[in-house]
């Protein structure tokens, strides 16, 4: 069970918002963390506490394919995302890297910025304790929940692999 | 029930029944990364256990992001990337100074066919579908999975086709429709959906401008854009693919999501404003904008049509004394073709500024950044905030056409403006 304060953000969040292209220069998710939403949300790192809930309107993740983003996202201590819906490449990055998200119409309509959340990722249900409401996400499709649990997609791979 | 160009395609590409929304892995044809997502994928690919790659004949590396290196940082990633290359044999790994950006070469060179399933850790990726092959961008595990196993999980995506009738005006060409198209669906119109664009329209253009087409389909958030080959495609491709390649086609009962039809005889040159590329105009709808920057390259708009235009327009004319006109052909081989036809010298006696091949400015990420406040016209594909560089500085995307008026006149203006004078 995840609990945080939730992030609002609107539609179309693209990818260089996210992580601006100029720090795409390192692959450390700690240097990459420091400048998440840097364009909109200066020192988002610093302002958040760990296992707060960025929570967006549609096509959440748009434009480029810089994975990147994800991991910045999971390196500033974000546990989910939520989005009425998300651009598909980052779609893929957030399973393939384990960054849970959560796809669901209604419920960013219901939370406002800071809002306290409880998310129930196996049952995909969305709890805004601050208003008492509670929101039911869209299912992974099973594929998509086999990379999941297997831990990600290294894993899954690892395994066919025939790794450990 | 048809079946569309997607769909056949996977189906030649797996043994599972393809139909629309199933997902299916597929195998792939080829499966590339550039100096910005390689060493991610290099680093899952060794965590995967994998020691080989499934195919280095399937495999191409292309250093274009930050090349030549802009900094050190930038460097390490580039080495990393061409040590990879070189340790595991891979052929088609294209050295600064013999290759240039991705999406420009690698069909340039043969590499992308009709009939292919191709992923690329890129988002541009979509490009090659101009050629009628799946083609699509992917993150970098997803494509260390591809090179350790060969194949690839792939939902089949359910198909928008897009129509095209009448004929362009003067000056219009692939760009615009390409904008007019996003301004009319938006930026998430055909988000997970192939994009099938087809027409009398389609059909007179040239590949360059089917590329640029193609190349924007992510911009709307499809998973790819493709084309029909034809008498064009196969003419394009003589001398040119390293491999036999197949043609499939749409069935004329085949199922589509949605059909968009338009008649383009009246498209004026189009714009899209800061900070979408959804936000189109007219060009004439545009009151004045001055401009500090222009740049005319990149994947969507850095092949040699687009030079040859903007040749066409800055001939015997020079570039306004407030703006600096940065110009970058697409590859080694654009560039000297634009060299012998006389385009480098014309762009130099502008004013304009003729750089090596990189995608540097249109991430913001060199050759070109812009500082707090400026405003740019760019034939690049994305206009998001901060996207060339301050978080108030605005581009505004347009043809070469346009973008290379625009450097003579100063503003933003349709390209007849110069012309007449």
């Amino acid at each position: 069970m995840i609990k945080g304060k939730a992030w609002k953000f609107g539609d179309n969040i693209d990818t260089d918002i996210i992580i601006p292209a100029i720090y795409l220069n390192t692959t450390d998710p700690k240097e990459l963390a420091k400048h998440c939403f840097e364009p909109i949300y200066p020192n988002f790192e610093s302002n958040i506490r760990k296992g707060d809930i960025v929570v967006a309107g549609k096509n959440f993740g748009c434009g480029s394919s810089r994975q990147h983003a994800p991991i910045a996202i999971k390196a500033c201590g974000i546990s989910c995302v939520i989005a009425s819906s998300f651009a598909r490449i980052f779609f893929r990055n957030s399973i393939n890297i384990g960054l849970p998200i959560l796809e669901c119409e209604e419920a960013p309509k219901g939370i406002e910025n800071g809002d306290e959340l409880e998310v129930d990722l196996e049952k995909g249900i969305i709890r805004n304790l601050t208003k008492g409401t509670e929101f039911r996400a869209e299912p992974l499709p099973e594929f998509v929940l086999e990379i999941v649990s297997a831990g990600g997609l290294v894993n899954y791979v690892r395994k066919k692999l025939g790794g450990d | 029930m048809g079946k569309t160009i997607v769909e056949k395609i996977f189906q030649a590409h797996t043994s599972e029944k393809v139909k629309p929304d199933k997902i299916v892995e597929a195998r792939v044809d080829l499966a590339f990364a550039n100096d910005i997502t390689a060493p991610l994928a290099i680093e899952d690919f060794k965590k995967m256990g994998a020691k080989r790659l499934f195919d280095p004949e399937k495999v191409a590396l292309i250093p274009d992001h930050f090349t030549p290196n802009k900094d050190i940082k930038s460097a390490e990633q580039a080495k990393l990337m061409k040590e990879f290359a070189r340790e595991q044999g891979v052929k088609h790994y294209f050295e600064v100074g013999r290759g240039g950006i991705e999406h420009v070469l690698l069909h340039e060179e043969g590499l992308t066919l009709p009939g292919d399933i191709i992923i690329g850790a890129d988002s541009h990726s979509c490009t090659y579908g101009a050629l009628g092959c799946f083609s699509t961008g992917v993150g970098s595990t997803d494509l260390a999975a591809a090179w350790a196993l060969g194949k690839l999980w792939f939902k089949i995506p359910r198909t928008i086709k897009l129509i095209y009738n009448g004929k362009l005006k003067k000056w219009v060409g692939g760009k615009d429709i390409i904008l007019f198209t996003i301004g009319q669906i938006g930026v998430d119109g055909a988000r997970y959906r192939a994009m099938e664009f087809s027409g009398e329209i389609i059909r007179d253009l040239p590949m360059d401008d089917r590329f640029t087409i193609c190349n924007m389909a992510i911009e709307a958030g499809g998973k790819c854009g493709i084309i029909e080959p034809d008498d064009k495609t196969v003419e394009y491709l003589e001398g040119r693919a390293k491999r036999k390649y197949k043609i499939f086609k749409s069935d004329p009962d085949a199922e589509y999501e949605k059909v968009y039809e338009w008649n383009l005889s009246d498209l004026e040159p189009q714009v899209a404003l800061p900070h979408s590329p959804a936000n189109v105009k007219s060009v004439g709808e545009i009151s004045r904008v001055k401009i500090d920057q222009v740049v005319i390259g990149s994947c969507t708009n850095g092949r040699l049509r687009d030079l040859a235009i903007a040749a066409e327009i800055l001939k015997d004319k020079k570039v306004h004394p407030d703006v600096r006109l940065i110009i970058i052909p697409g590859t080694q081989k654009v560039y000297m073709e634009a060299l012998k036809s006389g385009y480098i010298e014309i762009f130099i006696e502008s004013g304009a500024v003729v750089s090596t091949p990189t995608c540097g400015p249109c991430l913001g990420g060199h050759m070109g950044v812009l500082a707090k406040g400026e405003v740019c016209v760019s034939t690049t594909n994305r206009n998001f905030i901060g996207r060339m560089g301050h978080k108030e500085s605005k581009v505004y995307l347009a043809s070469p056409a346009v973008a290379a008026a625009s450097a003579i006149a100063g503003e933003i203006v349709h390209p007849e403006e110069v012309m007449k004078s």
